[in-house]
């Protein structure tokens, strides 16, 4: 892990609402991570969460009326005017449609959608589609763009991929589809890579093939993943490093073995608990999280999970906001059970 | 009633699906899906069958076989009815099936497009009701108040519109719908995957409390094997619409004996990142139902595939008792399976 150099993406107390008619909806409301070199950095959540709305802020394709109000998001990469060393740019500021962030989306920080099927024009080939994104990037010619899909194709474990390119995402099954999306966003050998759930609309046995290959990929081309997902079982095979979400805020951020084996925040260790495992006794009534998530545009005050959390301390989470506070040497916890510190409003 | 204990409630033989494949301006009749292909299995009263596999392995095919949502090819689905007769559904006509129809219902997967949005609460759990004669408007409101509590709703929510509510209400909506008629079995497709994880466990539970009060039938078709593990009293595994393996939940999980049970077992991954899980990979993709592979249908992604395996489709066949299984290697193959945590 690259630390000494800090982080390759920073995001800073990242607030992106959506402005509707009926109100203010705070979908990401406060959130601050670090994502390093050679990580692969979960995200896990419920519905509702924010956890795609943070990645999309990130790539800054939030769709109107969703907007960033405030925070920063801090790429690390290499000077643009020439000199050696890196820079860190700061994406919140750019135009959303202008060229700077165009040059980095796809590029730099490349985006692997959760549904392949959406995600692929039916009417384009799948090499059209690739060599189009490669030679978006890459000032090279369309013949030497076509070898390096075949090529990319042939990595991700594509068979017969000449064949493949000139094939429509229809007539591919959704493995082929799920591993073609992952040649698309790696053509450009991206330093961070954000996965959307891209696991959910596949079988298992798929879904393994999937999560081994960008475990692979990862290793051997030491990119940095950010990984969201609402399966804890995929979190834990996948991430070094997890972030649990509710309702906009983060609850709690730990290298994985300590959000699974030492969770601090009532949400992690209900979540954890309420999840029927295949290794856990059968047809007992499982621990469950009374209630349901909240609507977003009434967002309990205070602590968004006290509504539904079982120690709860009446007269402070209802009223004040905990903030995101250090409980251990590398695990972060926003609940008053550990600390007294509050988001300030 | 005859000997209840000693026949099942549902006993499928040889039930088959086949969907045409249709060519031409002439419809001519060029190959055949087969959905569901020569499955036979079991539920006895009070007990929770699990139907998994990957998506189309014909698990929700055979299901909707077994309310007779559609009708299946060929083959028998002997049902004894609350009066102890058995009738073979598979048999049955439109007008025959009418007044069983209460016996048999469905839970559906997307609680969001399985409710009528222009219907009330009241008028869509109250609609079963209202079809199979209770005409009393008094009376209904006191059942339909009556379900919705035993599904954990309140009963002021009855005038409500399903848009008020979250995934987990409606799927309890959906619950007290399929039970205000009484069902002796119900079949659940997929009812818990639309819903998230925090919310996925009070549904599991309020299933398994209904099961006990009402001595429901469940059959659960599912992919998720956690969830099946945690519900089903039994599981079958199907595979390109055959059944691969079908015992005991515990003895399936602990000594599985078809080598997919074992790959799909060895697929999900763990929620403990000190268990690696997921290194036993399985192979290729799931074959076509409209064109499957000679022999074995498992055998081009089977790590233990023999040369009978390339040539003679295996037999169904019973290997201990309870436990059935259809693979030519059962018996000579070591496979790995999940100990108890």
């Amino acid at each position: 892990m690259n630390t000494q150099n800090g982080p390759l993406l920073s995001v800073r107390d990242l607030k992106t609402y959506f402005m509707m008619d009926e109100g203010v909806v705070k979908a990401v409301d406060g959130v601050s991570f670090d994502v390093h070199a050679g990580q692969i950095f979960g995200i896990v959540g419920e519905s509702g969460c924010g956890k795609s709305v943070t990645v999309k802020s990130i790539l800054r394709i939030v769709e109107a009326p969703g907007k960033i109000v405030h925070g920063q998001i801090l790429l690390r990469r290499s000077r643009q005017d020439g000199t050696s060393g890196e820079e860190e740019l700061d994406l919140a500021g750019l135009d959303a449609r202008g060229q700077e962030i165009r040059s980095i989306r796809g590029a730099q920080i490349a985006l692997i959608p959760q549904e392949p099927m959406a995600s692929f024009s039916p009417v384009h080939t799948i090499g059209n589609q690739i060599i189009e994104a490669i030679m978006l990037h890459q000032s090279i010619g369309r013949k030497a763009a076509r070898n390096l899909a075949c090529d990319m194709l042939k990595d991700v474990g594509v068979p017969m991929p000449e064949r493949r390119l000139d094939e429509y995402s229809w007539q591919l099954s959704g493995g082929l589809r799920q591993r073609a999306i992952i040649a698309m966003a790696l053509s450009c050998n991206p330093r961070l890579l954000i996965a959307d759930e891209p696991t959910t609309a596949v079988d298992v046995t798929t879904q393994a093939q999937v999560l081994r290959l960008l475990r692979q990929l990862q290793r051997e081309r030491n990119s940095a993943i950010i990984f969201i997902t609402h399966d804890l079982g995929v979190i834990a095979q996948m991430a070094s490093f997890v972030m649990v979400m509710y309702l906009g805020l983060v609850m709690e951020q730990g290298p994985v073995d300590d959000i699974f084996h030492a969770p601090k925040h009532p949400y992690t260790q209900a979540l954890l608990r309420s999840i029927p495992s295949v290794s856990s006794q059968p047809r007992v009534s499982l621990p469950t999280i009374s209630g349901s998530i909240p609507h977003p545009f009434n967002k309990p005050s205070g602590c968004p999970f006290h509504p539904r959390c079982i120690k709860r301390i009446p007269g402070k989470c209802d009223v004040r906001t905990p903030a995101l506070q250090a409980v251990g040497e590398q695990q972060l916890v926003s609940c008053f059970l550990y600390h007294d510190a509050e988001v300030s409003a | 009633m005859t000997s209840p204990s000693t026949t099942p409630l549902l006993d499928v033989r040889n039930l088959r699906k086949y969907f045409p494949i249709q060519k031409g301006f002439l419809k001519k009749t060029i190959g055949n899906v087969r959905a569901v292909d020569d499955v036979s299995f079991f539920v006895e009263e009070g007990e929770t069958l699990g139907l998994v596999g990957e998506s189309g392995c014909g698990k929700t095919t055979a299901s909707r076989c077994v309310v007779r949502a559609i009708a299946p090819s060929s083959g028998q689905m002997l049902f004894r009815t609350g009066e102890g007769q058995v009738v073979d559904l598979a048999k049955l006509d439109r007008a025959a099936l009418r007044p069983l129809r209460p016996q048999m219902q469905m839970i559906f997967q997307d609680p969001y497009s399985s409710l009528n949005p222009r219907m009330n609460l009241f008028e869509i759990v109250g609609e079963p009701l209202l079809v199979n004669g209770l005409v009393n408007r008094k009376q209904r409101t006191d059942q339909v108040a009556e379900l919705l509590q035993l599904v954990g709703m309140r009963p002021e929510y009855m005038q409500r519109f399903p848009h008020a509510f979250s995934g987990g209400q409606r799927q309890r909506i959906g619950i007290a719908r399929a039970l205000s008629v009484h069902p002796r079995l119900v079949v659940a497709d997929e009812p818990v995957s639309a819903l998230d994880v925090s919310v996925q466990a009070q549904i599991l539970n309020l299933l398994l409390d209904l099961q006990q009060r009402l001595n429901l039938t469940y059959i659960f078709v599912a992919h998720n094997l956690g969830v099946v593990k945690h519900i089903c009293d039994r599981v079958a595994v199907m595979y390109v619409g055959k059944l691969a393996e079908m015992a005991k939940t515990g003895e399936l999980f602990h000594q599985p004996r078809h080598p997919y049970t074992a790959a799909l077992m060895a697929a999900v991954p763990v929620a403990d990142p000190r268990v690696r899980s997921g290194d036993v990979e399985l192979k290729g993709e799931v074959p076509s139902p409209a064109n499957p592979p000679s022999g074995c249908y498992f055998h081009p992604r089977c790590a233990y595939a023999a040369e009978v395996c390339r040539t003679q489709p295996p037999d169904f066949r019973e290997i201990s008792p309870g436990h059935f299984v259809a693979c030519h290697r059962a018996e000579e193959i070591e496979l790995p399976g999940i100990s108890l945590g």
